[in-house]
């Protein structure tokens, strides 16, 4: 449960997280050994077209709530159950403690809900006078430690066998032995008397299937079926986003859901409740049954058009599993209850700006959650989109202000990046990178090591170098983005000898091209995005060119996708953006793909590289491919790296936010690829070689680090 | 009608989660094969699942309510019935069908008809709203389910209008697929927890 106040005091607490060793190589194991079980449980499954199946069918749902609402009531009531609506989290939990003093209920037991833990309704109950007892033995532990939950799945997943079996010990009296086997047959023996002695059970619901006003729970364990079936009154706690029109809408999330939050194909158990069951000791040999549906919110979200999405959210846990800064610090730092990319999105929702205004800044938009999303929700946008929101409300802070005038005018922006040229003397040493920082201005920022600006802007170079081309069959416009421009020129004049190659491709570089905005994105200036992209769009006239060439895969990526959206609203600047991101391509695509350079342009002796696949260009654009062939293509030999797709830690502003973090990514990194064997590196994006080649300079680990551009340049046979 | 394919894909999934899967060709060798499982278990077989632990003085009092090895067969079909009670006559075992409150520490066998079988994930479908039903498949050890072979679907999309109508009243159904298990220490599988240790799934041969 994340609760610091200030970014600062936020900041103190990811440290202490990083230097949770157990907990560390835990969720290391758990990031690694999930990626196969993922893949295997779907191996015989559409993945992307079930997943756009479950996302149409939730927008569908969405869109009627109410309805459903009273389509389920309707159908429930009539077999027994009684319905309920709660307003806020505290309505919630005072119809369940209603509920329980009218049955007179003395003890609890409680399966699952994350419902339940958004609504803090153990506290509340007790505070009642009932004695709850959490049976789900994950949740069981955290109860009795007093912690929120680590992961929405597997709720302690933080604690070793060592920590569990304290907690045992110190539970039962006896000495336990460190078994994990033994471990869960005394949660077995302990619990199974809370069951038969319980009044009432709570347990969440997976689904509120409205055509018949039956609940279905996917459990492991079989606690909710005990919970369920024990006690003589079952309470059933769910968010209204959990109604759907019908069963099938249900199967088709149970062929998703175990797969995606642990590679299982299908829990244990999948139990379907309707209306009120016999139970022996209820009154009439009946179960006393109510389901509560809990808005919270969530009903006027669901008009919200930017974030109804998230009501399509199913629990699953994925977005936790993938993402590598939950991976580093763990769910009590990455999350207030609800955890992971969804978490920083709906803590801002359910548990407020003070809640969420730190957590959301912690994200390095690479894309992971979006890409294993079982219900294809665009995260790494709405969490930019919450950050916005929360700058708009509390007012934004001064530098990023500053940063947004100065990007916005693109002549002021590029007079400082050239002023800087000149300051850097002092503390370049005459080498590519900033030596002698003064270090109060990049405190924390030792772990890499940061690249001067070039002497010579490719923008000025521009003139000098244009390939005149007599009759051209494509015409082309380069995009080069900040780093490339004024950092890293090379890559831009490597590029351009690898198109030149090709007959009849016109380059033109339009000079009223300024920063791309997604650092603006990043840093939650949308108003100043929008006059940036607005700007670009009109120095670039798409209509006039085949193809929008850029060498950086940040840039392509938001060239391509966010401007259309920061202009969804805007019918006119939307035709125009979305003119504009049609002609948008990466340059190994364009290369292989349009222009169809192959081996026979390429000469030189092998050698081995291995690859860096850029967030922007592997999920961002889904380009895969291309790189890795063109490296083969231009004779030499591709080597894999393990976790070739996972970010290098750079997100932009990311990394001078929070260096600790970055410091982490980009170490295993560097470890991941120093073990290929190779000492040379490609990748399709500036801002990551501005991170890795920076990493290994600090390090002093020789290992070239260059654009593929580079590699396919020095290798033409025509130069 | 049902393929050699679907009894043969259940077979497996299901051997994938730890059930025991074997195909019986009558309901008399269902009936052997559910008294010898019970009788070969261990005496006290609740000691598997925590009596050599140490415990609390709540937790370890359940052991003294059970003393016989008790197999719980509620709604299974006449036929059954009548082997499964000579089977246990013979060989010493209580066999109940009702009472499953006044067993709530365990039982080593509960017996239960599967209303059917989905190949595709090695599940069988238990129609448990007899709160006997629920309880046998759930306080028990060992859950033993009989799927007649002509149940078995390919998928849970294939069983959707018989749920649907079965939900048209008030119903508890269940998809079992395998035994309890968690794995939320250390991402370690453990099996039962909760529910059954062990799952074991007689397909039954058509006739």
């Amino acid at each position: 449960m994340q609760d610091a106040t200030t970014l600062k005091e936020y900041r103190k607490q990811l440290r202490e997280a990083l230097e949770n060793d157990f907990q560390r190589q835990a969720l290391d194991n758990f990031a690694v050994a999930y990626r196969t079980s993922r893949a295997n449980a779907f191996a015989d499954i559409d993945a992307p077209e079930l997943i756009a199946e479950i996302a149409a069918a939730k927008d569908e749902s969405i869109g009627r709530l109410e309805e459903l609402f009273q389509e389920f009531k309707r159908h429930a009531e009539a077999a027994g159950t009684k319905v309920h609506l709660a307003a806020t989290a505290h309505e919630a939990n005072e119809i369940i403690a209603r509920i329980g003093k009218e049955n007179n209920v003395k003890t609890i037991v409680k399966s699952k809900s994350m419902t339940a833990e958004e609504t803090h309704l153990n506290d509340h109950l007790e505070a009642q006078g009932f004695e709850v007892t959490e049976t789900d033995l994950g949740e069981w532990i955290i109860q009795l430690r007093h912690e929120g939950p680590t992961h929405m799945v597997m709720p302690a997943i933080h604690l070793s066998r060592y920590q569990v079996a304290d907690l045992f010990s110190e539970v039962t009296h006896k000495q336990q032995d460190v078994d994990i086997q033994k471990l869960v047959k005394v949660a077995r023996r302990e619990l199974r008397p809370k069951f038969c002695q319980a009044d009432m059970g709570i347990s969440g619901a997976n689904f509120a299937i409205a055509a018949t006003g039956t609940i279905g729970l996917i459990t492991n364990e079989g606690n909710g079926r005990l919970t369920t079936t024990l006690p003589r009154v079952h309470v059933a706690l769910a968010g209204v986003d959990k109604l759907m029109p019908t069963l099938h809408d249900a199967l088709r999330i149970i062929r998703c859901l175990p797969k995606n939050a642990t590679g299982q194909a299908i829990t244990s158990y999948v139990t379907w409740i309707t209306g009120t069951v016999p139970c022996e000791p209820s009154p009439g040999g009946t179960k006393v049954k109510h389901v509560v549906f809990l808005d919270n919110g969530r009903l006027a979200m669901a008009r919200d058009p930017e974030f109804k999405q998230v009501l399509r959210c199913i629990r699953c846990g994925a977005c936790a599993n993938v993402c590598p800064i939950y991976r580093l610090v763990g769910g009590h730092k990455y999350g207030h209850i609800y955890i992971g990319a969804i978490g920083l999105v709906a803590t801002y929702f359910f548990h407020g700006r003070e809640k969420a205004k730190n957590l959301v800044q912690n994200c390095l938009n690479c894309g992971a959650c979006k890409a294993v999303c079982a219900a294809g929700i665009d995260l790494p946008t709405l969490i930019k989109e919450v950050h916005a929101r929360i700058q708009d409300e509390e007012g934004h802070p001064l530098y990023s202000t500053a940063v947004g005038q100065v990007l916005k005018n693109r002549k002021l922006f590029h007079t400082m990046l050239k002023s800087a040229r000149l300051l850097q003397k002092p503390v370049t040493g005459g080498t590519p990178y900033l030596r002698h920082l003064p270090m109060f201005l990049f405190k924390d920022q030792d772990f890499r090591a940061l690249p001067a600006v070039a002497d010579e802007a490719f923008r000025d170079k521009w003139e000098r170098i244009k390939p005149r081309v007599a009759d051209a069959k494509l015409k082309v416009a380069l995009f080069s983005g900040c780093v490339q421009d004024f950092v890293y020129p090379e890559q831009m004049e490597a590029a351009v000898a690898v198109i030149a190659s090709k007959q009849g491709v016109a380059m033109e570089y339009p000079m009223g091209q300024s920063c791309c905005g997604l650092p603006l994105q990043m840093m939650g200036e949308k108003q100043a995005g929008r006059e940036l992209a607005a700007h670009n769009m009109n120095a670039i006239d798409a209509q006039d060119f085949d193809y929008i060439v850029t060498m950086c895969a940040s840039c392509a990526s938001y060239l391509k996708h966010g401007y259309k959206r920061l202009f969804a609203d805007d019918p006119a600047m939307a035709y125009k953006a979305a003119q504009f991101a049609h002609r948008v391509i990466d340059f190994s695509s364009f290369v292989r793909d349009v222009l169809g350079i192959a081996d026979e342009s390429f000469t030189g002796p092998s050698k081995k590289v291995t690859y860096h696949a850029p967030c922007h260009l592997c999920r961002g654009l889904g380009v895969t491919e291309a790189p890795r062939a063109l490296l083969g293509e231009a004779g030499l030999e591709y080597v894999p790296a393990a976790e070739e797709d996972v970010c290098c830690g750079f997100g932009g502003t990311f990394s001078v936010k929070f260096p600790e973090l970055s410091r982490e990514l980009l170490g295993k990194k560097l470890a991941n690829l120093k073990a290929t064997g190779a000492t040379a590196m490609a990748t399709d994006c500036p801002g990551c070689i501005m991170q890795i080649r920076g990493g290994f300079e600090a390090e002093k680990t020789p290992f070239e680090v260059r654009h593929v551009a580079e590699y396919l340049a020095e290798r033409l046979k025509h130069k | 009608m049902t393929t050699p394919n679907l009894v043969e894909q259940l077979t497996t999934k299901a051997g994938l989660v730890s059930a025991t899967v074997r195909c019986v060709a009558s309901m008399d060798e269902a009936m052997a094969y559910v008294a010898d499982v019970c009788v070969g278990k261990e005496a006290c077989q609740i000691l598997a699942s925590g009596c050599d632990a140490p415990l609390s003085g709540t937790a370890e009092a359940l052991c003294e309510t059970k003393q016989d090895k008790i197999i719980c067969a509620p709604e299974m079909p006449e036929d059954a019935m009548a082997a499964l009670s000579a089977q246990c006559a013979e060989r010493g075992v209580k066999l109940i069908t009702s009472g499953m409150r006044s067993y709530l520490g365990g039982i080593d066998i509960g017996l239960t008809m599967a209303a059917a079988g989905i190949a595709e994930t090695g599940t069988v479908v238990v129609r448990s709203t007899n709160e006997e039903v629920r309880l046998a498949s759930m306080i028990a050890e060992i859950h033993i389910a009989v799927l007649p072979a002509s149940a078995i679907v390919a998928d849970s999309y294939a069983l959707e209008p018989r749920l649907v109508e079965w939900m048209g009243q008030p119903d508890f159904t269940a998809f079992v697929t395998g035994p309890s298990r968690t794995a939320d220490i250390e991402r370690v599988l453990a099996l039962g927890v909760h529910g059954p240790l062990e799952l074991h799934i007689l397909i039954l041969e058509d006739k």
